[in-house]
């Protein structure tokens, strides 16, 4: 089995003016290509700082990250955009589409980065789209979408540049039950497609949806894990 | 990095925010239009100066005896000056800094005729050199020259006027007029831009002149002597020999102030070209700090649509964007603003020059066609992608040191 996610040693800490915060204390762990996973933990355990570490959008202090066997480390920003564009997709609690733009722009965005052609762009945003039940909405603008359907409108822009991973912090976190659970639907299909899907949330009944469930308390991670 | 795109970007985000745009792109567009004005005002100021010597050359020393007013070795004061062929020969023969020469003779209103019509007009005794300190322009025919003044030839140069009046739409030159009972060949007619004065003018030699209506006498009246390409201070020192030497062998006082009156167009000239220069260095100061708080204001505007951009920007980065694309997008964005704001306060300013120059009455003092050349204009939009560029580097800086997490967190 291909290790996509290798960490060891894991340290961060962060600056508070004279006060050293420490929120990784050492974190080992490895997720393996096509699992289903979800970290939890009480706010303050660490989660969204160890998502966004395996995301490239932070970096660690001290131990090793290898990202589908790559070491992630030092890093240059262009670098890490590459590998953020390449190998993971996002979804966040807050959607975070840009306001200004139709659901078919903002789902082709990432390949922009890729210099995709506009044409070619659109074509397999409405694909995308498709997929998770919103071709008819294309031509719509983020407010006037629902909650559960810029939701999936996120999750297609994170698939369309066919990531490794999806990372996902807290995706059902401002959305009913009714609406997390067509989410978790979809989550669920893209794992079946091969794609590692970790979810960050503080949902017994999301995490229970998920393959293994990964608990970190004051900075590590709960011995023995559930499988 | 200039495809569709971006600029779709911007145009979204410029219609987005319609007032901010404008009020940022007016401080812009503000400074341009007062640099281009005020650059416009001073060329015409220039061309105004430059006009006021359009009858003389600037590089020219005119000679005028005047009336001497001290006694001086045994000479009684009260006594009119006149100078001699002598004295004008003498000069030229004396000082190679001059390049041109003209001793030159005023006959007022003399009746000329050709055929039946006939009018009255001033005749100038001159020689061939009064042309280049007259800046007199050739139409048809020749100027006087050496020959005419050496054989006394009766040749006469009508100005434009003169032949308009006598001839009509008949060719002039070839023809004789008659000139107070005496026959003179025409030779040529001409032009002067810069007075009617000498439009109405006819020239003959003054050789021919002095023995015709001065009865052989050797007196002239006045005599100017241009300065080829001396400097200002080797024609000051120029028209000062000629001064004492003139005063020596005109028997004047040298303290005598209005036996002699020397007036150096080079000095008249680099006094306005002095204030001219002034003006233009003013001009462009000014316009420069206009278009510096026009850049701040754009810098500023920038660094607000950054901010609230930063959330947009934390998107763009985690889905790939790299530094480079973010500066480039808020660049751009800065770049295009800037650019064609200062193009439209570009355009208004040339428009509002034309429109006073249309309106300008013809001959206003100190004022003459304002406006500007390409190479302003060039150089004002360079000045404008420059400015650009300037006041979006420091907004897209930021924005490129945007962290995602930071972004993205939510509030």
């Amino acid at each position: 089995m291909n290790e996509m996610i290798k960490i060891s040693e894991l340290n961060k800490s962060y600056q508070m003016g004279s006060n050293s915060l420490h929120v990784l204390k050492g974190i080992d762990l490895t997720i393996n290509e096509g699992e289903f996973v979800s970290i939890m933990g009480s706010s303050g355990s660490g989660k969204s700082t160890l998502l966004n570490i395996l995301g490239l959008l932070d970096e660690h202090d001290t131990g090793s990250y290898y990202l589908n066997n790559v070491l992630m480390k030092g890093l240059s920003e262009s670098k890490s955009a590459y590998y953020r564009n390449q190998f993971i997709g996002f979804v966040f609690q807050s959607f975070n589409l840009i306001s200004f733009k139709n659901a078919m722009e903002n789902v082709a965005l990432p390949l922009y980065y890729q210099k995709v052609p506009r044409k070619k762009r659109n074509e397999l945003a409405l694909e995308y789209l498709e997929k998770v039940g919103l071709k008819d909405w294309a031509e719509h603008l983020p407010n006037e979408l629902s909650g559960g359907q810029k939701q999936r409108v996120a999750i297609a822009r994170a698939l369309i540049s066919k990531p490794k991973i999806i990372l996902a912090d807290e995706p059902t976190g401002a959305l009913d039950s009714v609406t997390s659970e067509e989410v978790m639907n979809i989550f669920k299909d893209i794992n079946k497609e091969g794609i590692t899907v970790i979810i960050v949330t503080h949902e017994n009944e999301i995490s229970a949806l998920t393959d293994r469930i990964i608990r970190l308390r004051d900075g590590l991670i709960e011995q023995p894990e559930y499988v | 990095m200039f495809d569709l795109d971006n600029w779709q970007e911007i145009f979204i985000t410029i219609r987005k925010n319609k007032l901010r745009t404008f009020l940022t792109g007016f401080s812009v567009g503000w400074g341009i239009f007062m640099l281009i004005i005020l650059l416009g005002s001073g060329r015409g100021i220039f061309n105004g100066v430059e006009a006021m010597f359009d009858n003389e050359a600037i590089n020219s020393i005119q000679i005028r005896p005047g009336t001497a007013t001290m006694e001086y070795k045994g000479f009684k004061a009260g006594r009119r000056v006149r100078m001699q062929n002598s004295d004008y020969d003498y000069l030229i023969a004396t000082y190679p800094g001059i390049d041109k020469s003209s001793a030159f003779d005023y006959f007022w209103g003399q009746g000329i005729s050709y055929k039946a019509e006939t009018g009255n007009y001033t005749i100038r005794g001159v020689h061939p050199g009064y042309s280049d300190f007259a800046k007199t322009i050739v139409l048809e025919g020749r100027f006087l020259n050496d020959l005419d003044i050496s054989e006394k030839r009766k040749s006469a140069v009508l100005g434009k006027l003169v032949v308009q009046d006598l001839f009509g739409r008949e060719p002039a030159v070839g023809k004789y007029i008659n000139v107070s009972g005496v026959p003179f060949k025409v030779i040529g007619v001409t032009d002067d831009k810069g007075s009617e004065w000498e439009q109405r003018a006819v020239f003959i030699p003054i050789s021919a002149a002095q023995a015709i209506f001065r009865g052989g006498s050797q007196e002239f009246g006045r005599m100017t002597v241009t300065t080829g390409d001396l400097s200002l201070s080797e024609a000051v020192e120029l028209a000062d020999k000629i001064e004492r030497d003139l005063k020596d062998r005109l028997m004047i006082d040298p303290r005598d102030q209005r036996g002699i009156n020397i007036r150096n167009n080079n000095v008249e000239f680099a006094k306005y070209a002095n204030v001219m220069k002034g003006i233009d260095a003013f001009v462009w100061v000014i316009g420069i700090f206009t278009i510096i708080a026009g850049i701040v204001g754009v810098s500023n505007i920038m660094m607000i649509v950054v901010k609230e951009r930063t959330k947009e920007i934390g998107i763009r980065k985690a889905l790939g964007a790299t530094p480079f694309s973010i500066i480039a997008l808020i660049l751009q964005e800065s770049i295009f603003i800037t650019a064609v704001s200062g193009y439209i306060g570009l355009l208004l300013g040339i428009g509002l020059l034309e429109l006073v120059n249309t309106f300008l009455p013809e001959g206003t003092p100190f004022f003459k066609n304002p406006g500007v050349d390409v190479n302003i204009a060039v150089y004002a939009t360079l000045l404008l992608i420059f400015a650009g560029s300037l006041a979006g580097f420091f907004p897209a800086r930021k924005a490129a040191s945007i962290r995602p997490i930071v972004a993205l967190r939510d509030e």
